[in-house]
């Protein structure tokens, strides 16, 4: 067996020097010690976080347009030099201020950004992709529904990038239970139009007088809810939770960690 | 060329003519303590001294409101959110820009006359945005305050800085994004930095040199009264900033300001007792700045509940008594009557879910509940509401604001020392989600998708009969809003909402009669204005102000 067991910080901060952003060697030269941001400094970056980012980024860093810092996603950042002349000198005509930090805050925040901001993480048992990709598109019965790299259905949500803005925990959640795991934007709607047409679909966006789904028949549909005779909204997410073995679920997991867009 | 002699000759004529004409329209005292006799102008942050917000202009109807046309449009040349809100003097426009820039714009048309650029000193710190909410005007001057916590006068005319002064130390994080307030002969402004430990104060200025006249803290000092609701050294960084524009009672000779949050934010723990004047209202006087009442809403808060809203004010019939007024719809959830002669009591309620007190004693005093470490806690760190400007309508009695309903977080408390010039807070927060992990609300919206949804908050705009202290009636949005009122004699009330609709609504029963999508969230209170008989209302919507009025 390959089943692994990693930190979520540890595979976070793999990933991002690893994986996507640039070769290894480049970020070995940028950080001393032992390569990683030791558990203390994730500790210190959190309340560094809480008390200078998090009133604009919020809580989960996900609160700019654009910038998703949990799961490092930035505009223009790539490098933690990168991070840290944002940081230091402020960017987008100082919407971002500059901050100014203490050596061993910056390299706190830094550690906590690239920590998937989580100071304590979470074991998450991590398969292997090969198989995992095999149950995907077979018993796990997840491609039925799902697309990833041009292929499948899009009336769940393309998982083609979900490595890349998932923590591992999520993916853990969103396939042994789904019902809580299922973000709210997501949820099935039904519609009734005063047309007498009846649209199934899946929410992509709402607001006070309108909402906009994707249909059963992959259809961006935008309707005016002067328009409705009803409008359902699931709390029940279209899966149920998984009957796969652990070790399955675990390679799952592995496959979809894989899964990183066009990076 | 005989054609251009002529042309210079009738300019010259016309210049002369516009002299004596401006000479006669200077914004005097007089004007502005009767700005609502005026109803073709906005001549105060507030649109007159009681804080209303409320026009007696009639021209736009509930019958003919969906004909309003956009007549022009003004761009923002910088990011970040609009929170100004434009004053209209006899057809000129005076409007903020982020960071600190005034623009006198012509109110018919949107062209600018002219712009400055005041640039704040590279370490002003501000919690929130580098907001600023507008301009006060008097006689022929322009006043700002400024991130960098200076006040600037522009000569109304030509934009050109007449004076220029310190209001606090930026290197302290002091700042002021408010609209000052303009009392007789006096320019005054709160200050700013509440989340970096200032000690904050309200402070006059002489309008026409800019001479400091007075300086009041909002945390008594040793030896003044209330003093003792602090302890040890913690009342001089705790905070109680002043960054929301009060209101004033000529007849009492009373200026009313609603204070914020004590410091650090979330550790009440580490500031014991009730730290006055944090979350209070004050009532100083205009000439000489002392403190003639005070009313906490929140004592020793610790879920940053602010009451940096505005005071409207009101002389009602209440339960049967000719009063004076002030209605508060207070970011901690509670909706107060105050008698705003001596500051007493009248009359509170919950007008959202709230969880972090059980109800008001008869004093108006909370009765503290504080949930369980990790447990939410409503309303959320947003607040029920917070500074946006809400309307009292004469007409129908009722007092508008925008509430943030079902929103919570969950609190945590740190123990945190302060620093001069950095972040003061004693912990920090979380906002519930329905899933771990989901998005959730932050300040202002910078994300065309709402992928949080209505299921961590939404908002309710709320009508209130200050008689009862109850809701009349509500009209909700999916997003939440940090939209301010505006109600006309017409009884429409407008306002936005962060979706970028641009709402009209009946004021007497909630009905929506109109409204158009602008595309950016609208973070200001509509104003609205008459030139050569013709009303129209201005709104700000993303990086757009947009000025509508029906066709002729």
């Amino acid at each position: 067996m390959e089943i692994q067991f990693l930190r979520i910080a540890r595979l976070g901060t793999l990933a991002f020097w690893g994986l996507i952003l640039m070769p290894l060697h480049q970020a070995l030269a940028q950080e001393v010690g032992d390569h990683q941001y030791t558990s203390q400094a994730i500790e210190a970056g959190s309340q560094v976080y809480t008390q200078q980012c998090a009133l604009c980024h919020g809580p989960q860093g996900d609160l700019v347009d654009g910038i998703n810092l949990s799961i490092g996603q930035f505009r223009t950042v790539q490098s933690d030099t990168d991070l840290r002349q944002v940081i230091s000198e402020g960017a987008a005509q100082g919407r971002m201020p500059a901050f100014t930090l203490r050596a061993e805050e910056m390299n706190g925040v830094i550690a906590f950004i690239r920590a998937g901001f989580d100071p304590e993480g979470v074991a998450v048992r991590i398969g292997d992709p090969i198989r995992g990709k095999m149950l995907f598109e077979g018993a796990g019965q997840c491609a039925d529904c799902h697309r990833v790299g041009g292929v499948g259905p899009r009336t769940a949500p393309d998982l083609s990038n979900i490595g890349a803005i998932r923590t591992p925990a999520s993916l853990q959640r969103n396939i042994l239970d789904p019902a809580t795991a299922l973000l709210p934007i997501n949820r099935s709607v039904r519609l009734v139009t005063r047309f007498e047409e009846t649209i199934v679909g899946r929410r992509l966006n709402e607001d006070t007088y309108t909402v906009q789904v994707i249909d059963s028949q992959e259809r961006l549909r935008s309707l005016k809810k002067i328009d409705l005779v009803s409008y359902e909204i699931s709390d029940e997410p279209s899966k149920q939770p998984t009957t796969m073995s652990s070790d399955e679920v675990a390679d799952v997991i592995g496959y979809l960690l894989t899964l990183r867009g066009l990076e | 060329m005989k054609f251009a002699n002529q042309i210079r000759i009738i300019s010259i004529t016309l210049f002369v003519c516009l002299v004596a004409t401006n000479a006669s329209a200077q914004v005097s005292y007089e004007r502005i303590l009767n700005a609502t006799d005026e109803p073709e102008n906005w001549l105060t942050y507030n649109g007159g001294y009681k804080s209303q917000r409320y026009s007696q202009l009639d021209q736009i109807t509930p019958q003919n409101v969906s004909g309003l046309k956009l007549q022009w449009t003004l761009q923002n040349q910088v990011f970040g959110a609009w929170q100004s809100n434009p004053i209209v003097v006899d057809g000129i426009m005076y409007i903020t820009e982020r960071p600190n820039s005034v623009m006198a714009v012509d109110a018919i048309t949107g062209r600018v006359f002219w712009k400055y650029r005041h640039v704040p000193a590279e370490n002003s710190l501000v919690c929130c945005g580098a907001n600023n909410r507008g301009v006060a005007v008097l006689e022929d001057k322009v006043f700002m305050g400024t991130l960098d916590a200076r006040l600037v006068a522009l000569d109304r005319v030509t934009g050109t800085p007449v004076w220029d002064v310190e209001v606090g130390d930026v290197d302290l994080a002091y700042s002021v994004t408010m609209a000052p307030l303009v009392v007789k002969d006096k320019v005054i402004v709160g200050v700013g930095g509440g989340e970096y430990g200032i000690r904050g104060y309200v402070a006059a200025y002489d309008a026409e040199t800019g001479e400091e006249a007075w300086k009041t803290y909002t945390i008594p000092g040793p030896g003044e009264p209330n003093h003792d609701s602090w302890e040890g050294d913690d009342w001089q960084h705790g905070g109680a900033p002043v960054w929301i524009t009060g209101s004033f009672d000529p007849e009492l000779n009373l200026t009313y300001w609603g204070v914020g949050n004590p410091g650090p934010d979330w550790n009440a723990g580490q500031r014991p007792g009730d730290n006055l004047y944090s979350d209070s209202v004050i009532a100083l006087d205009p000439d000489t700045g002392e403190l003639k009442w005070y009313f906490q809403f929140t004592p020793n808060d610790a879920y940053d509940y602010d009451s940096v809203q505005v005071p409207v004010l009101a002389d009602i019939v209440w339960r049967g008594t000719p009063s004076k007024i002030m209605m508060w719809a207070n970011r901690n959830g509670y909706f107060y009557v105050l008698d705003r002669v001596t500051g007493k009591f009248l009359e509170g309620k919950p007008y959202v879910k709230v969880n972090w007190s059980s109800g008001l004693d008869e004093n108006g005093r909370p009765i503290p509940t504080p949930q369980p470490e990790g447990m939410p806690t409503f309303p959320g760190n947003q607040g029920g509401t917070n500074w946006y400007p809400p309307s009292f309508s004469p007409r129908t009695g009722l007092f508008y604001f925008s509430a943030w309903q079902d929103y919570a977080t969950i609190y945590r408390a740190e123990e945190s020392d302060y620093e001069p010039g950095r972040a003061f807070l004693g912990g920090g927060f979380s906002v519930l989600a329905p899933a771990p992990g989901a998005p959730t609300i932050g300040i202002g919206r910078t994300n065309p998708i709402n992928n949080w949804t209505n299921e961590v908050g939404f908002a309710s705009l709320k009508a209130m009969d200050p008689q009862t202290g109850e809701e009349v009636w509500s009209y909700d949005q999916f997003d939440v809003s940090d939209s301010g009122m505006l109600t006309t004699a017409s009884d429409i009330l407008f306002t936005g909402g962060r979706e970028g609709y641009f709402h009209a609504i009946d004021a007497t029963n909630g009905d929506m009669l109109w409204n158009v999508n602008l595309g950016g969230q609208i973070v200001m209170a509509p104003i609205t204005f008459s030139v050569d008989g013709v009303q129209y209302v201005s709104v700000i919507s993303g990086h757009a102000l947009s000025t509508f009025a029906l066709p002729n």
